[in-house]
């Protein structure tokens, strides 16, 4: 990846940590946003890498915990915001709020928070490229939790049967809920589930977003040219809870404090100033400029209508 | 033209029609293209072998997954025409139908769409027992974002099917699987039945028994009876749940001022309570006796033939509640 891509991978990483943050603090002021917000802070680098490798006719189906990914595939921080404000003018029009944001201009039709539900529907969006000769992969996105559910087994096994081009990301971030992966699996490497299916899989660090895009071209070329579908376990980590009402009492402060060591941001910032690519003060412009796109945002959102009551009854049918 | 066609028969010439009409239609489930029973009776036979395995797709014992397929695909926009072999088996692939294909349009603010259509096949009196049996349209019919299609005579099933191929959202079509075994006149055309439009299959003038599937054989079977005996009966088959056809029931029930829902999934809770409702809301001042609902008691579909005979809503426990009216 040239200096240059590096850099815009580097943004991108910024905006959805500002993003993430600006939510944290919001939630916790109940008048201008409504309960908890699900972020990521701290898992920027998957989000990111991944976007920075997909093309744009690539499909992504995301979960509960989307914002990162669904800014790296090219959303709007002003209309994710508004949805998640709940206004008439976010992505859904108030109907989906934080959770279930859909950005069909992406390529990102639908997002789901049943934990594993999306992976049955990537491997239908998957089968429709094979059916119909496209040239696009589908990216499902889904924590480790996920890989407990019922859906993620018969998804894979169904995906590996057809062949089909799909590449299922799962984001180990140690935690499923208040559970430590030793307590909701005996399994170590999310990754090694894949060999139930006879499907390929990698281990990836999740915190070097070089890694993830690497790895991520690589797994979108070959499913491309018809290698079948492949699990990538990026091991990263929730600096924050579960979500931000989360007392996060069960999460060691020894063990964020040491994630936070391997920032994903300061990883690929000292890379790129360790090249010559970067000045502190052009990482400073990048970082005001991600807060300022956040602040414009906050104010579209802020300033755009609620919907109207019965537009509720809207949508449900074509 | 008009053949004689079985339920199943009539499905698969919707299907065979819609999918040459149509490239982006394609079949999957489980034993649709290569099953266990090979009968010129089933919906899907013989369409392995005009259209191929790309397009009917055997897929592995996996509710979940077929339902995900379904509802990915259609995101994409393809067509798929899935089915779910056995009614009971729908609990398998609820979070697939409940949570995804009914909610998600709604959830993107209008912007998606999930044109499917899931196939379920259901009844008793198979002698196949509760977790082969099990009436669950009441269920579905509960879910927003879904229309539920419960047809009960071969030419409506082909019409309904084809208008559920080409409809753009999600449609369950349930089956009853007696329904293979009773032929009827099917029109040779290219027809569609419009989804959300109840059919009166006999006109009377002193009771509306409102039915669907395959109790509206009971219904015609009584009716007959009761003529007899000088009570006029008027059978509304509802053949969609949702989109419910109000105005047909309400126009009848006003006509003949007395209303019967018969229907075979169990009573609690059943959809005949939601027609009761319709009827009490918005025609109670046509209404000159209770209404009355004829339902299977609330047990599991039992197996041995007199328990299941037992279970079974007939044409005499219909004339006996009819006459109670009276």
């Amino acid at each position: 990846m040239e200096s240059g891509e590096r850099r815009k991978l580097l943004r991108m990483m910024l905006l959805i940590r500002r993003f993430e943050e600006k939510l944290t603090d919001l939630s916790k002021d109940p008048r201008r946003i409504g309960g908890m917000m699900i972020v990521c802070t701290g898992q920027e680098a998957v989000a990111a890498g991944v976007g920075a490798a997909l093309s744009p006719e690539d499909v992504i189906i995301t979960n509960h915990r989307s914002h990162g990914h669904l800014l790296a595939k090219g959303a709007e921080p002003d209309l994710i915001m508004a949805e998640i404000f709940g206004r008439r003018t976010g992505y859904n029009k108030g109907k989906s709020g934080t959770l279930h944001i859909a950005a069909p201009e992406v390529n990102a039709l639908c997002t789901t928070t049943v934990v594993g539900g999306n992976i049955p529907i990537a491997v239908g969006m998957a089968f429709a490229a094979q059916y119909t000769g496209k040239n696009y992969v589908t990216v499902c996105f889904f924590g480790d939790g996920a890989t407990d559910e019922g859906s993620f087994h018969e998804a894979l096994n169904l995906a590996s049967l057809w062949n089909l081009p799909v590449i299922f990301a799962c984001e180990n971030n140690v935690y499923a809920g208040a559970q430590r992966m030793e307590e909701h699996t005996r399994v170590r490497d999310i990754a090694d589930r894949a060999a139930s299916y006879a499907m390929r899989a990698e281990k990836v660090d999740g915190n070097d977003a070089l890694a993830v895009f690497e790895a991520m071209r690589k797994a979108r070329t070959d499913c491309l040219s018809g290698a079948g579908p492949l699990l990538i376990e990026f091991k990263t980590y929730r600096w924050g809870g579960h979500n931000t009402t989360d007392a996060q009492i069960y999460q060691p402060q020894d063990e964020i404090a040491l994630w936070k060591e391997r920032c994903p941001i300061g990883k690929l910032k000292a890379s790129l100033m360790e090249a010559g690519a970067l000045a502190e003060e052009e990482y400073r412009r990048f970082e005001s400029e991600a807060g300022e796109k956040v602040e414009q945002a906050l104010r579209f959102a802020e300033a755009s209508p609620w919907p109207e009551p019965a537009e509720a009854l809207e949508d449900v049918f074509v | 033209m008009t053949r004689q066609l079985t339920l199943g028969q009539a499905i698969n010439q919707a299907l065979r029609e819609e999918m040459r009409r149509d490239e982006r239609v394609f079949i999957a489930g489980e034993g649709i293209g290569i099953g266990i029973h090979s009968d010129p009776r089933m919906a899907t036979h013989g369409l392995l072998e005009e259209f191929g395995p790309r397009r009917v797709r055997d897929t592995p014992v996996s509710e979940a997954a077929i339902a995900g397929l379904a509802v990915g695909a259609a995101a994409m926009g393809l067509r798929p025409v899935v089915e779910i072999m056995f009614n009971p088996f729908f609990t398998i692939a609820a979070d697939q139908i409940v949570n995804h294909a009914a909610k998600l349009r709604y959830l993107s603010g209008g912007k998606s769409r999930f044109p499917l259509v899931a196939r379920i096949k259901t009844g008793a009196g198979i002698g196949a027992g509760c977790q082969h049996s099990h009436n669950l349209e009441a269920w579905l019919a509960h879910c927003p974002g879904l229309k539920v299609v419960m047809p009960s005579t071969p030419a409506d099933a082909k019409g309904l099917l084809k208008s559920a191929i080409r409809d753009e959202n999600p449609v369950i079509f349930i089956e009853d699987m007696l329904l293979n075994f009773v032929p009827g006149p099917v029109p040779e055309a290219d027809y569609t039945t419009p989804i959300g439009v109840a059919d009166i299959k006999k006109t009377g003038g002193d009771v509306t028994v409102v039915t669907w599937s395959k109790m509206l054989g009971v219904a015609l079977k009584a009716a007959e009876s009761l003529e007899r005996e000088g009570i006029g009966v008027e059978i509304v088959d509802l053949r969609t749940l949702t989109p419910l056809d109000e105005n047909t029931v309400l126009e009848s029930v006003r006509k003949t001022g007395r209303l019967v829902v018969l229907h075979e999934a169990t009573r609690t809770g059943g959809f005949g309570g939601e027609i009761a409702a319709l009827a009490a809301e918005k025609a109670f001042d046509a209404l000159r006796a209770p209404i009355k609902r004829v339902a299977a008691p609330d047990i599991p579909v039992p197996f041995s033939k007199p328990l299941e005979d037992f279970y079974l809503p007939n044409e005499n426990d219909l004339i006996r509640v009819v006459k109670s009216l009276f």
